[in-house]
């Protein structure tokens, strides 16, 4: 039953993709060059993250650590 | 359940019905998201004790991103194709010259009919849909299907029988075809036949003419009026008539293409003021007075106002107590067009001049189409009778134009007489009534449901914003499987972000038709996201479960 419903939910967010983007309006062939021209740059969108989201991550990570560790050491020292 | 449009005394009570409907839709409390509700403020006190209610709602802003996001994929396709089809790479369908004649001057302007090209064709077949019976509260369509997308069709001989009708403008169901309704037109069609062959100042004024004249101008309370054989004609050949050059014509943005047309054909200063916007006209009119005419700074000969009693685009309504106050102190006259108000509303379908409580003296020149609320043909001008004698002698459409011919205008005779109640019985204030009711049932309904609707909550013009290009050819398909048909309105004739269904009550829809459109509406609101209002929830749901305990009984 839930997936029979998820289901219906994909194919009707299907159909708003269509309508929202005139892909209804198309004929097949039209259809075929908007979709495969629509997945290649998402495709391609989605390996640059994959290579490249990782290292700025770390990179943005290791610079606030920098940061809030200097912190902490010159609290310490003022305490004591 | 007391009758909420009692009529005492000439003017009309609505008291706490249009309360409701305030606090109902729930904007009125709100400020600075949406175009806002207007409410009347009463400039000359004693004339409209009516609150006037619009809504022009505004979608949120990600429909308008999402529009303009549709018709840049379908205007890239749209070059792609015309790359296509210039290079030979796919069939020329349009017209285009020989090759003998590919130096000359180009014949065929390519680029401005891109649009109807590359996004009209594809949804082509939502128009000029062929219907073969009378367009009633249900009609029969014919059905036809294409091969090539759009650019031919072809019938298949079936034929879609009872369709409900939601796109005639019949507002009062007088396009029937009960044989004893039609009796009087029969004989009248016995005796004159069907052609005139002749124009009005020839030999083509019949008895019949006079009869409609005279009826005409007691129907709207003036002194007389004319009738000409089209409606359309009535207004764009009548306006060169009355203005000439060095006139002033004051026109409202949303006017119809006849009214624009007689404007531009007179030869006189055009001037548009925005829509129903009292302070833009108060302001080109303190400007003409002031300043003249551009260069020789001279008065104007005459300063006309065109409006339109109800605008079948947008469904609002005129408000004629602010124009008839200022045009009354800055001395301009007021032409009147009325073809959608006539008929339809007012508390005895006299139009917008009964539906504010005004006299007709007010109005210089009444206009309206008998198309409309009669199911015949035509057009009238009324007024004084100084300004229908100037018109017999001087308008076009009377020197040159074929007049009324008589069947029509016996079917617009008894139209008018069932309206009058000279014909002895109630019928006629009955179907105002039934189209009043409708038309605040239907448009109640759609509010609750959370559709954007446009205009008055009296017009019986209903326009529902669809916004997407898309979302244009999928409503009117499916809404025609449902056996439904509508119509439907994109770019050239509404702003390019503002398409729209367009639904016109009539009053020989019953309720059960209505429920099956509301019924059908909903799914399909749903199904195809048309829900963008955000002040759908009615206030008062106790009010909605107590009518429902009504129809239980």
């Amino acid at each position: 039953m839930d997936i029979k419903s998820m289901k219906n939910y994909l194919y009707w967010l299907y159909c708003q993709f269509e309508l929202i983007t005139c892909s209804y309006l198309m004929e097949p062939w039209e259809k075929l060059l908007f979709y495969t021209f629509n997945i290649t740059v998402l495709v391609m969108v989605l390996y640059t993250a994959y290579i490249f989201v990782p290292v700025h991550i770390h990179t943005a990570f290791q610079f606030f650590l920098h940061l809030f560790g200097n912190q902490q050491e010159n609290t310490v020292s003022i305490v004591k | 359940m007391a009758n909420p449009s009692a009529v005492c005394n000439g003017h009309l009570h609505h008291h706490h019905q249009k309360q409701n409907n305030l606090l109902k839709s729930g904007i009125y409390k709100k400020n600075g998201i949406t175009k806002g509700m207007k409410k009347n403020g009463i400039s000359n006190g004693t004339v409209s004790k009516k609150t006037f209610i619009e809504h022009f709602e505004q979608a949120p802003m990600y429909v308008a991103v999402l529009t303009f996001l549709g018709f840049g994929v379908g205007t890239i396709f749209g070059y792609l194709r015309d790359f296509m089809r210039a290079w030979g790479l796919e069939k020329r369908n349009v017209a285009a010259e020989r090759e003998q004649q590919k130096d000359f001057v180009p014949l065929y302007q390519d680029f401005e009919n891109f649009y109807t090209r590359n996004l009209y064709m594809r949804i082509r077949d939502n128009w000029n849909r062929p219907i073969c019976s009378v367009p009633g509260p249900q009609f029969d369509l014919m059905e036809r299907v294409t091969d090539d997308y759009n650019w031919t069709f072809r019938f298949t001989g079936r034929t879609i029988k009872n369709v409900i009708n939601m796109g005639s403008y019949n507002y009062l169901g007088f396009a029937e075809t009960d044989v004893n309704a039609l009796k009087t037109v029969t004989i009248e069609l016995q005796k004159y036949g069907t052609g005139i062959c002749s124009t009005r100042q020839e030999m083509g004024t019949l008895d019949k003419h006079v009869e409609l004249e005279k009826l005409v101008a007691n129907f709207l309370g003036v002194e007389d009026a004319m009738v000409f054989g089209m409606g359309f004609a009535t207004n764009s050949m009548n306006i060169p008539a009355l203005v000439g050059k060095g006139c002033l014509i004051l026109s409202d943005e949303l006017n119809h293409t006849s009214l624009v047309l007689g404007a531009r054909l007179s030869g006189a200063t055009i001037r548009i003021f925005k829509h129903n916007n009292m302070q833009s006209l108060e302001k080109l009119l303190r400007d003409a007075v002031i300043y003249g005419q551009p260069r020789s700074r001279r008065a104007w000969r005459k300063i006309i106002i065109l409006v339109e009693g109800i605008y079948s685009m947008e469904g609002s309504i005129v408000r004629l107590p602010e124009i008839v106050s200022l045009k009354k102190k800055y001395k301009a006259y007021l032409y009147l067009d009325e073809a959608h108000s006539i008929g339809a509303v007012g508390a005895t379908g006299r139009g917008v001049v009964e539906y504010f409580g005004m006299s007709p003296d007010d109005v210089d020149v009444l206009m309206g189409t008998f198309t409309k609320s009669f199911g015949a043909a035509g057009g009238y001008i009324a007024g004084k009778k100084d300004l229908v004698d100037f018109l017999r002698t001087h308008s076009h459409s009377a020197v040159y134009a074929t007049s009324m011919c008589p069947p029509v205008a016996e079917q617009i005779i008894r139209a008018m007489k069932c309206l009058m109640g000279l014909d002895g019985t109630t019928q006629g204030l009955q179907r105002v009534r039934q189209l009043g009711k409708n038309t605040r049932y239907f448009r109640r309904r759609l509010h609750e449901m959370g559709f954007i609707i446009y205009g008055n909550d009296d017009s019986p013009v209903v326009p529902l914003l669809l916004y997407m290009p898309g979302k244009i050819g999928a409503f009117a398909r499916r809404m025609l499987e449902k056996n439904i048909g509508v119509v439907v309105v994109g770019f050239p004739a509404t702003p390019i972000t503002e398409s729209r269904a367009r639904f016109c009550v009539s009053a020989a829809h019953t309720r059960e038709m209505l429920d099956t459109v509301l019924n059908a509406l909903d799914e399909l609101g749903d199904f195809l996201h048309l829900k963008y209002s955000r002040y759908s929830k009615s206030s008062h749901p106790e009010l909605y479960e107590e009518s429902r305990l009504e129809l239980e009984d």
